[in-house]
């Protein structure tokens, strides 16, 4: 497959604050990525600056193997859909969808039309009178038509309800089976998105926390609940991301699936084992300090 | 699908469920990649790695250009590997919980036998 991004060594501040700080990360090319991470943890500036909307302070950026800023061989490859997002003042949505037509070479009309269905978007109505979820539709349906090569979507759907939202999601996997190309999706909404992502990048405070496959980290942490002497003789050495108390009870989350011999223990034990869904393990690795998950590997 | 679990790990689980239930028999055509992953709403590329993890066990095969089709024996191969589970995932919780309430062995295989009549 190979690869569509190369970010190495990247940093980004802006005057003493660093919003990037040497990252080094690749997105695989006709894989749809999950960009996570808090507020202010760098996810729009790293998409901005592979996007060529930004310049880095160091470090470098490969897309297609070239540089992106200025450069009209890799620029037309590349949407990028943002949540504030700005259009001309009197335009309405017929006017942008024309103007990305002429931008992006591979735009269907066909499927711009169908999603503009979908989602009821008015279109004599400016832009600027539109409400809020119909602004991320006209974003969304400009990164679906686009069919760029590498799309970025930074939020888009933040306006949209629920069932707009599921709407998106099933379009984006619907086309993407059918048009395979390189997405990337940043996203709070993290149990939504879930299903959807193969690989997942988690920034934190402009560092890369997290960079692996969605169904590796899956399984990279558990819930025990039971008597704390109990899951300490299962869980040993094992890091733990929280800790909860009631009365006697334990519900500790620790990194580090648990082997057959080790889920044996803590049966004989009466623990309850639970699942840790991708939401969870990202709150927990987003609100612990220091240490990086290619450490806690080794340990 | 159940989050905090490899996805494709589930789909696997659930395509031997089919074959394990019948509703899938040998020799039909399992569901393809793009199939399972609008039904269940998710990546296509998780899709095929769960349809992959049942072609390296014999489960499915591929036949060129027509898609993915249940083995001859897979069945009986499922139904011998899940039988070595068992008591591990079904009779092990059971146990625990009635030394937890106090019943002794033969209350429990007395209602064991009642239920199973």
């Amino acid at each position: 497959m190979g690869t569509a991004i190369e970010v190495k060594n990247l940093s980004r501040r802006h005057r003493s604050v660093a919003a990037l700080d040497d990252v080094t990360v690749s997105f695989e090319a006709n894989t749809i990525h999950g960009l996570l991470g808090r507020n202010g943890a760098g996810k729009t500036s790293l998409m901005s600056i592979i996007a060529g909307q930004d310049w880095p302070s160091e470090g470098e950026v490969r897309v297609f193997g070239q540089r992106p800023h200025e450069n009209e061989a890799v620029l037309p490859r590349m949407c990028f859909v943002r949540e504030d997002q700005k259009y001309m003042d009197d335009a309405k949505p017929g006017h942008v969808f024309t103007a990305a037509s002429l931008a992006y070479p591979n735009w269907d009309a066909d499927l711009a039309q169908r999603l503009i269905e979908d989602f009821h978007l008015p279109m004599k109505t400016k832009i600027n009178k539109l409400s809020r979820g119909q602004r991320s539709a006209v974003a969304v349906i400009i990164g679906l038509a686009c069919r760029a090569n590498i799309t970025f979507f930074d939020e888009p759907y933040i306006g949209l309800d629920a069932a707009a939202r599921q709407l998106f999601y099933d379009r984006l996997l619907e086309d993407y089976a059918e048009n395979p190309r390189t997405i990337v999706v940043s996203s709070h909404l993290i149990d939504e998105i879930a299903p959807l992502i193969e690989h997942i990048v988690l920034l934190d405070r402009g560092r890369v926390l997290v960079d692996e496959s969605a169904d590796e980290l899956r399984e990279r942490a558990v819930t025990l609940i039971g008597r704390w002497d109990h899951v300490q003789d299962v869980i040993g050495g094992r890091e733990i991301l929280r800790r909860e108390e009631l009365g006697r009870l334990v519900r500790v989350t620790v990194l580090g699936g648990l082997g057959a011999d080790e889920q044996a223990r803590a049966r004989e034990l009466d623990l309850d084992i639970a699942p840790v869904s991708l939401q969870q393990l990202v709150v927990h690795l987003s609100a612990r300090q220091g240490a990086t998950l290619e450490t806690a590997k080794e340990a | 699908m159940e989050e905090g679990r490899a996805l494709f790990v589930q789909i696997a689980e659930q395509i031997e469920d089919s074959i394990l239930d019948g509703s899938l028999g040998e020799g039909e055509r399992a569901p393809s990649t793009n199939e399972l992953a609008s039904f269940h709403r998710i990546n296509p590329a998780t899709a095929a790695k769960g349809i992959n993890l049942l072609v390296d066990r014999g489960i499915l095969v591929k036949r060129r250009g027509l898609g993915m089709f249940v083995a001859e024996g897979a069945h009986e191969q499922l139904r011998t590997s899940r039988r070595e589970t068992f008591a591990e995932q079904y009779l092990d919780p059971m146990l625990a919980e009635a030394r937890a309430l106090g019943l002794d062995m033969d209350a429990v295989i007395d209602m064991v036998r009642r239920r199973a009549t």
